[in-house]
C-alpha cells in the first residue's frame, strides 16, 4: 500500500485497465474482482509488516489503516505472532452510490514468525494513525550475551 | 468527479513538482460515494498526522497532500513497506459547495464530506391538478 512504487506508470496503467473493466461491469466490479487491498482469497498479504530488532526487543510494524482497534487481536505463541482483525466498509452505502471503490474491506489474519522467543507477558501494541506498532521484549535466552574471554 | 491522476497531469496541475527536488509520493486509494448531502471521499492515508495533512480546493481541483515521518524503532531486518508522502488530485464539478467541505482524519483514514450546492440539490415540483 504505502510502499513507494518505482513503477508508478505501471500502477497508473493498471488503474486505467481496472477502470475500463469497471465501465464494462456498469460502474462497479463484482466484489470478487475488486482490487485486493485486502485478503480473503486474495493473493496479497495483509497487513504488510516491517520487522525491526534492537538489543532487547523485536518490533513488528503493520500497515493497517481504518481498523477499529477493538477488533484487532494479537496472539503470541512459540515465537509466532498472529495479527487478526477486520476492516469494515463504509456503512449504509448502496452499491450504486459508489463512484469509485479502491479500498477494500474484510477480515484478515497474518502470522509472523519471530527469530527468537519473546517475553509474552510484556508485549505492547500501539495503534496510531493507521499503523500498528507491536513491541515484543526478547526473552532472556534470546538476548545477545557478551562472553568475556579470560586470558591466562 | 473525474480524477486528476498525478503522473498523467503533472505538468498541468502540479508544475511546482518540476522545480522541486523529486519526492517520493503515492496516490492514496479512495472510495467515493454519494449520500444525501453530497459526495463522500474516503482515503487510506496511514502514518499521516493531521498537522501534516493538507487538503485544499483551488480552481475546482481538490488536492490531498500529506507528509509522513517514518521513525524506525530499531534495526530493520525485514521490510515490506515504507511510509511515503501522499498526493492526489480530483476535479470537482461546480455542483460541490466548496465552502462547506469538512474533513476528518481517524486511524489513518481521511473522510471528506463534499456537500452539494443548494442549486444542485433535488427539488420537488408540485403538481397541480385542475
Amino acid at each position: 500500500m504505502a510502499t513507494y512504487n518505482p513503477f508508478g506508470d505501471i500502477e497508473v496503467l493498471r488503474r486505467e485497465i481496472d477502470r475500463t473493466f469497471e465501465d464494462f461491469w456498469g460502474g462497479r466490479q463484482p466484489r470478487s474482482w475488486r482490487v485486493a487491498f485486502l485478503p480473503g482469497q486474495a493473493s496479497r498479504r495483509y497487513p504488510l509488516v516491517n520487522l525491526y530488532e534492537d538489543k532487547d526487543n523485536f518490533f513488528v510494524e503493520a500497515l493497517a489503516p481504518g481498523i477499529d482497534p477493538d477488533s484487532l487481536e494479537l496472539t503470541v505463541d512459540n515465537g509466532v505472532l498472529t495479527i487478526s482483525g477486520e476492516k469494515k466498509e463504509p456503512q449504509d452505502v448502496a452499491e450504486e452510490a459508489y463512484h469509485r471503490s479502491e479500498r477494500a474491506a474484510g477480515k484478515f489474519a497474518r502470522r509472523v514468525e519471530l527469530s527468537g522467543t519473546v517475553d509474552v507477558d510484556t508485549v505492547k501494541a500501539d495503534y496510531k494513525n493507521g499503523v500498528l506498532m507491536i513491541t515484543l521484549p526478547k526473552a532472556p535466552e534470546a538476548k545477545p550475551r557478551q562472553i568475556s574471554v579470560s586470558t591466562r | 468527479m473525474a480524477e486528476k491522476t498525478v503522473p498523467a497531469t503533472r505538468e498541468e496541475t502540479a508544475p511546482r513538482e518540476a522545480t522541486r527536488a523529486q519526492e517520493q509520493h503515492i496516490a492514496p486509494p479512495v472510495d467515493i460515494f454519494e449520500d444525501k448531502e453530497g459526495l463522500v471521499v474516503v482515503a487510506d492515508m496511514p502514518g499521516v498526522e493531521s498537522a501534516d495533512l493538507d487538503v485544499h480546493v483551488e480552481n475546482d481541483v481538490l488536492t490531498l497532500e500529506a507528509k509522513t515521518k517514518h521513525e524506525l524503532p530499531g534495526e530493520p531486518y525485514y521490510r515490506e513497506f515504507q511510509l511515503v508522502n501522499f498526493f492526489r488530485q480530483f476535479q470537482l464539478s461546480d455542483e460541490v459547495d466548496v465552502d462547506h467541505i469538512s474533513a476528518e482524519l481517524k486511524n489513518g483514514v481521511l473522510t471528506l464530506h463534499l456537500p452539494k450546492s443548494e442549486a444542485a440539490k433535488p427539488k420537488r415540483i408540485q403538481v397541480r391538478t385542475q
